[in-house]
């Protein structure tokens, strides 16, 4: 008996190990003095990362990226809010089947998003491409996840508090405001949380979306063909891989807290 | 309904407001509704619509047709030979590509739910203190930068890369090792990592949910671990872990990062050639037409899979 839970927890750790490996070199040789990504490590420097700040295209690239994911996360939890409402809150007939529908940009290839958009903006509608046919995209496959985080942040909690809120006068505008908001935002914020970081990662349809103006991970793509410029890949690679981290720790935490508790507006 | 009770005022006010509160629900999904609508559904009809055109150099001819297509299966006499297999097609890359892709993405599944189902099993009977670190450390790969985690493996695998060069340094090669990177293996064990936190929390909910006296009756009985196991936990947790290779499968055919940074010449994949048609042969007709039968034969693999299994029967006893 002892032997066996050994055994897994021995896999455990290996897992965890094949899982963070090697994405956990990419710091590791960003912080090497070296131009190549090889051991033995030559030393420790830190210039990899200062001399990002001389790199105009990138840090444009960088704003881009931001300015794509904040809106995209505002409006894929703004469109997720009513609808999670009335997917957990409204038997609806073929709410089923709407579900299903919504929950179809996961399971569909990015590439096929992106190809059929293309198609849609650049030979039907004659549309140019620009960073606002990127953010279109993102919201698409942003949906999904926003709506099912608030779903299940919505099904947490006992609906007769909605109830008890209308018989006692307060008009479903109200309602929402009053209480069903607050009780959902640890859902909200980690909704938000959700889209910026897919969206800021987002890298197919951006790539078939974007026109002049590019987002980081084109950015990022682009300079992967030139041996060169590797080190500077390793660095923007590390602080982006930190920076999700601490999105995704943020939104989880926000998200498990909040399940914990039904009090409004406790995160 | 009856006649009878369509005249009751009780029940016809009700039906108001059932219809009423349906309206009001259908009114608050609209608008995720319409952009879905509008971003999808409209989309993938443009692309079916657009396979069945043709590109004319740089002109548009927009009368219908099915050439794209029959140009997928028009035969040839002259056999191109792809491991032994012969192809008797004039234009055989998309067969062959579509084959290929299919057989590295089940190959990768099937290494992510044989690497996955241990640790979910882990996470569900083992884990008893700390489970939400556990569940957010398992989580944290899957939303980092999925071009990120790709790359990372171009600098395990390659000629200059980390297992090359550490090999070299401890002496154990002279030279490195060329077989690691740009080759099919490497796309699919680069899918198979990039995926498989993705894999983990389906089976993982899956087998927490299985009520534990039903485990303690199991043992009860006289079965062994294992038999317990075979006859209890694992037919339990099928629909999770089925949902889990679906959620890696379908996906991982049309994947466009990958092949293309660690597969090579060698190692392209379906989504390299739809990028290829759509972005440099400007064949979009022809790439809209490979997108599509792409999608086809992933819910026909889909399907012969679930009818395999008897996915109807493992539903049945759910319910």
């Amino acid at each position: 008996m002892a032997k066996r839970i050994d055994l897994l927890w021995i896999y455990a750790i290996l897992f965890i190990m094949f899982l963070y490996g090697p994405v956990l070199l990419m710091p590791v040789f960003a912080l090497n003095d070296g131009t190549f990504a090889t051991f033995p490590l030559k030393g420790f420097t830190l210039k990899n990362f200062s001399a990002m700040a001389a790199n105009t295209s990138m840090i444009l690239a960088f704003q881009n990226s931001l300015r794509i994911a904040v809106s995209v996360a505002v409006l894929s939890t703004a469109l997720g809010i009513p609808a999670a409402l009335a997917l957990s809150r409204f038997r609806l007939p073929g709410g089923a089947g709407v579900q299903s529908f919504m929950m179809l940009p996961l399971v569909i290839p990015s590439i096929v998003i992106a190809v059929a958009l293309l198609v849609i903006l650049l030979k039907i509608l004659g549309i140019q491409l620009s960073l606002w046919t990127v953010a279109s995209g993102h919201v698409l496959i942003c949906l999904p996840f926003c709506m099912s985080v608030l779903m299940s942040r919505l099904e947490g909690f006992d609906p007769a508090l909605e109830e008890a809120s209308g018989d006692l006068g307060c008009t479903p505008w109200q309602t929402f405001w009053r209480l069903t908001f607050p009780l959902a935002l640890p859902g909200v914020i980690s909704s938000l949380l959700m889209g910026f970081i897919i969206s800021f990662d987002e890298f197919v349809i951006s790539f078939f979306l974007s026109g002049t103006e590019t987002t980081l991970p084109v950015y990022l793509f682009s300079q992967l063909r030139f041996p060169n410029k590797l080190p500077g890949v390793l660095a923007l690679g590390s602080l982006i891989l930190v920076g999700s981290t601490v999105l995704v720790i943020a939104a989880e935490v926000i998200r498990k807290r909040g399940a914990a508790s039904s009090n409004p507006g406790d995160l | 309904m009856s006649i009878a009770e369509e005249t009751d005022p009780v029940s016809r006010s009700r039906d108001t407001a059932a219809i009423r509160r349906w309206l009001r629900g259908y009114a608050l999904l609209s608008p995720a509704l319409v952009v879905m609508i509008a971003m999808l559904a409209l989309p993938v009809a443009a692309l079916v619509l657009l396979s069945f055109w043709t590109q004319n150099g740089f002109e548009l001819d927009r009368t219908p047709t099915l050439a794209n297509y029959a140009s997928l299966v028009t035969p040839s006499a002259e056999p191109t030979i792809w491991f032994g297999i012969p192809f008797y097609l004039s234009y055989p890359v998309p067969a062959i590509l579509m084959i290929k892709s299919i057989i590295m993405s089940l190959t990768a599944t099937v290494a992510v739910i044989l690497l996955a189902y241990p640790m979910a099993y882990f996470l569900a009977f083992r884990v008893t203190r700390n489970k939400a670190m556990w569940i957010i450390l398992i989580t944290i790969p899957f939303w980092t930068s999925y071009l990120l985690r790709v790359f990372a493996w171009k600098i395990v695998l390659g000629f200059n890369g980390a297992i090359n060069s550490g090999l070299k340094a401890i002496g154990i090669i002279d030279k490195p090792l060329e077989f690691l990177l740009y080759n099919p293996g490497a796309v699919t064990l680069t899918l198979a990592h990039s995926w498989v936190a993705f894999a983990i929390l389906p089976i993982y909910v899956s087998l927490e949910k299985i009520d534990r006296s039903l485990l303690e009756a199991a043992s009860d009985l006289g079965d062994s671990r294992l038999r317990r196991f075979l006859r209890v936990t694992l037919p339990l947790s099928a629909p999770g872990t089925i949902a889990a290779a679906l959620l890696v499968f379908i996906p991982t055919v049309g994947d466009y990062v990958t092949p293309t940074l660690v597969g090579g010449p060698g190692g392209t994949m379906i989504g390299n050639l739809v990028q290829d048609l759509f972005l440099k042969q400007n064949n979009a007709p022809l790439g809209a037409a490979v997108a599509i039968v792409m999608m086809l034969i992933i819910a026909l693999v889909v399907a012969i899979f679930l009818w395999a299994i008897g996915y109807g029967r493992i539903r049945a006893r759910r319910q």
